[in-house]
């Protein structure tokens, strides 16, 4: 049920931009590691074979790129990390223990959310100079080998990282009861936002009539 | 050519054994390729194209005598030539039929994604299976002796495959055959390891004090082999390389990775499961509501 009060969190423009790039990772992830694990190979099905599978998959990831770079344009200055951040991630176990009121005010992102979004960046520049290097059909010709072999264990690494980093932020988002409805209809509760993330609210409540 | 899959002992990317109910119990297989023995007539560059009906692109001349200038999907084998000055000031002419080297441990089939598209049979040929192939190229990252090609047609890998549909029927490869000078020869390991020592003692007798075989142990040995003058400076032949094995970071990729890497996938997602279980959500309640309203109201 939405309520009239209830404060806006996504437009819908960052809301499609955040799902092009859920969705793109889905499927790189899923292409990914059926080329990474024998044992998974049998996800190339979904794409139409371990040929499609090969070519699809880059294509797919400058897709993912391209809608990242304005999803992170757009977030990019919520996730400086600040003093406060440091001290809530000292507080590491009052936050898996759901012991907010121990915490200190958090602005638009929690400390957790800033580290995700940083190596989300770190991983994907990863994954895209990487990609460049081991795309076989058009580029890979014009790197000497060590670099693809480089480059090949780079991609592999970054995509683990990245892939275990989003694991952790879908369960974050199923843990924190409310956080979906601010990626699918964009707007969370005034005490959602009031719990978890104090500071924001406050900023919002400054601007806003309350009714 | 079906019952040839009971011989494979190794197929890439599969973790469980392959049916490997025959074994090579004549010996494994290898090629000898003698380079002091090798006038450079390319020869069995022709076999290799008329055997496998391969036909490479008419090239220009690159003003050396490699012809063409390189391995390719058609051309899998190909003679290197290199002018090598000896400190005694004599020209050496050094020729060196390259191709697939049929490794023990072989890179290409390390790294591959596909199960199945690259092969090592029971008698150590190592072949790739072009309808399994998905083209990705990671046989060229992993071979130690840059020898797979991509097909800018077909995106598939080839390679040289020792002949393996002669040597199934008993033939030896068509390069082999065609030698004029003996220089290629073919037979189990062991007969063509013990004709290499002879041939090396005799050229040790002719001034050749470093001469020796090539069968490089840090990928298992191989089953193409060769004698060469210089043993110890394999790189004057143009570049084989000195110590070939596995890049570690080809192992890495292609190694222990894999599997602690899955596992590590999956620990993660359960961990967020027993935390769901054993902590529970975070939910925002009626008090938190109410909070955020006295709040609102305050500030207004």
């Amino acid at each position: 049920m939405s309520d009239r009060r209830d404060i806006v969190r996504y437009t819908a423009g960052t809301r499609i931009n955040h799902w092009i790039v859920a969705i793109s990772f889905v499927l790189l992830a899923l292409s990914g590691l059926a080329l990474f694990h024998p044992a998974l190979f049998w996800l190339t099905n979904l794409f139409g074979g371990g040929v499609w599978t090969r070519v699809l998959h880059p294509f797919i990831g400058l897709v993912m790129l391209f809608a990242f770079v304005f999803l992170a344009a757009k977030m990019w200055n919520d996730n400086r990390m600040q003093e406060r951040d440091w001290r809530w991630l000292r507080q590491a176990r009052d936050v898996v223990n759901n012991r907010e009121e121990n915490l200190p005010d958090v602005g638009r992102y929690n400390a957790g959310q800033k580290l995700l979004f940083w190596t989300i960046v770190l991983c994907l520049i990863g994954l895209l100079l990487s990609g460049i290097v081991i795309w076989r059909v058009y580029f890979s010709m014009v790197f000497p080998i060590w670099l693809i072999r480089f480059a090949s264990l780079l991609h592999a690494v970054s995509a683990f990282v990245l892939i275990c980093s989003i694991i952790v932020h879908i369960y974050a988002a199923i843990w924190v009861k409310g956080s979906v409805k601010a990626m699918t209809r964009g707007t969370v509760t005034p005490g959602w936002a009031w719990k978890h993330h104090r500071a924001w609210f406050r900023e919002m409540s400054k601007g806003r009539e309350p009714k | 050519m079906a019952l040839q899959s009971l011989d494979i002992v190794r197929r890439s990317a599969t973790t469980l054994p392959s049916p490997e109910v025959r074994g090579a119990h004549t010996g494994q297989v290898a090629k000898l390729i003698d380079v002091t023995k090798c006038i450079g007539c390319k020869a069995c560059q022709v076999a290799c194209m008329e055997w496998n009906d391969l036909r490479d692109e008419i090239g220009t001349c690159t003003g050396h005598y490699d012809n063409p200038p390189d391995l390719s999907e058609h051309s899998w084998t190909l003679m290197r030539f290199a002018e090598y000055e000896n400190p005694n000031g004599n020209l050496e002419w050094l020729i060196r039929k390259d191709g697939c080297m049929h490794c023990a441990d072989p890179g290409c089939l390390k790294a591959c994604p596909s199960p199945g598209a690259i092969v090592q049979y029971a008698n150590g040929i190592v072949d790739f299976h072009e309808e399994n192939c998905i083209g990705c190229g990671y046989c060229v990252t992993g071979c130690p002796f840059d020898v797979p090609r991509i097909s800018k047609k077909d995106k598939k890998a080839y390679k040289c495959t020792l002949c393996s549909d002669r040597v199934a029927v008993g033939l030896e490869p068509a390069c082999v055959k065609t030698c004029p000078t003996g220089a290629i020869v073919f037979g189990t390991k062991d007969d063509m390891k013990q004709h290499a020592a002879e041939r090396i003692e005799d050229l040790k007798s002719r001034g050749f004090d470093q001469a020796g075989l090539y069968d490089p142990a840090g990928v298992g040995g191989t089953h193409v082999m060769y004698v060469l003058h210089h043993a110890d400076q394999p790189m004057l032949y143009s570049g084989l390389p000195e110590n070939p094995k596995i890049s570690a970071m080809v192992g890495l990729w292609k190694g222990v990775s894999k599997p602690l890497a899955l596992l590590a996938i999956v620990a993660t997602a359960f961990a967020g499961f027993l935390h769901y279980v054993g902590i529970g959500p975070n939910e925002t309640d009626e008090k938190d509501e109410e909070a955020a309203r006295r709040e609102l109201e305050k500030t207004s």
